[in-house]
């Protein structure tokens, strides 16, 4: 299974119909697809906070809902995910192009990169690093429900070796 | 006269819309003024109120949602005027109570003393930029592109006491209201 397409593929069997971007070269691909999708809203936003307060408002308003961004976009968001997503029980998924792993050319990205998984468990997130496109379906399908269950996000860190 | 009078105000053109308010006192104020169950009040996340109100707004093309926001706060989150004005939610209406400080912290000066929220809003491409005293709210809420309001007060708190409903109440009972 093409790698891009296992995430499609993923939200599509999630029910996911509202998607907040900010862009990363490696979901360059899957922006393409939702874009072209008529069943998904997608609104690119100019930082990643704003993206999860559009997340809780269109998930007030009864739509399933999903961040795609780099993983610097946690940094920009770490306030909002916890005193407005995890505080009112909001479930998100969170899809991000992981940054500053192995095969990383941008030296730039290797602090932040380092760091997310400990960010993540540090904010008591559930998160998947699937390793396979096979994977990755799962974990993404699967993610929504764990979210509404967890009453906070879930979210699918895709590293560099992934795509 | 400050955001309590001016709450008030704003709340006597409300019928059927959905409001999403600004943490601290001006959510505090409207829950003392009018609770409803339309109302979602913000007790974390500064600067996300519009945020939360485009959201909600672009879910629901055909409800009309009000946002009751602050200077501060929309200073917190200047890059969401750029993203409602690019999607243009037409029922989108997004107040500003401008009092010049951050009011639930002791009313510290904030930078909107220094520049015009409404010229800002004008510059960024809102055809419906307008000082509260200019308009006539329920035609603004009526109208076909999303609209950003300014009402300037005085800087001043009430004594409304803490919202004594938890989160999960508010979000529960605001969805199940609409």
């Amino acid at each position: 299974m093409d790698s891009t397409q296992a995430i499609y593929d993923g939200l599509k069997d999630a029910e996911i119909d509202f998607i907040v971007s900010v862009p990363c070269v490696n979901l360059s691909k899957l922006l393409n697809m939702i874009d072209e999708d008529p069943e998904i809203t997608h609104i690119p936003v100019t930082r990643e906070e704003e993206g999860i307060g559009i997340c809780a408002g269109a998930y007030l308003g009864g739509k399933r809902t999903a961040i795609l961004m780099q993983n610097s976009g946690l940094g920009n968001s770490i306030n909002a995910l916890k005193s407005l997503m995890e505080l009112y029980e909001f479930p998100l998924l969170m899809i991000m192009s992981h940054r500053g792993t192995e095969g990383e050319n941008i030296c730039g990205q290797v602090p932040m990169g380092e760091s997310t998984p400990g960010i993540l468990e540090g904010m008591d997130f559930s998160f998947f690093t699937p390793a396979t496109s096979e994977e990755a379906y799962d974990n993404v399908r699967l993610s929504w429900e764990m979210s509404e269950d967890e009453g906070k996000p879930v979210s699918i860190l895709l590293e560099i070796k992934y795509w | 006269m400050a955001r309590y009078e001016a709450i008030q105000e704003i709340m006597e053109s409300i019928e059927e819309e959905l409001v999403i308010c600004n943490i601290g006192f001006p959510s505090r104020e409207l829950y003392e003024i009018d609770d409803r169950p339309k109302n979602f009040y913000m007790i974390g996340s500064m600067g996300l109120a519009s945020s939360i109100g485009f959201g909600l707004a672009m879910a629901k093309p055909h409800k009309d949602v009000v946002v009751i926001d602050g200077d501060g706060s929309l200073l917190m989150n200047m890059g969401s005027l750029v993203t409602i004005f690019a999607n243009n939610p037409s029922n989108l209406t997004w107040i500003v109570i401008d009092n010049g400080a951050y009011g639930s912290t002791g009313n510290q000066d904030t930078y909107a003393q220094k520049t015009d929220l409404v010229d800002i809003a004008k510059a960024v491409g809102f055809k419906n930029s307008f000082e509260f005293a200019d308009i006539n709210l329920k035609d603004v809420i009526r109208s076909d592109d999303a609209s950003f309001i300014v009402y300037k007060t005085e800087p001043g708190n009430s004594d409304a006491p803490i919202i004594d409903l938890d989160p999960i109440t508010i979000k529960e009972r605001f969805m199940s209201s609409i």
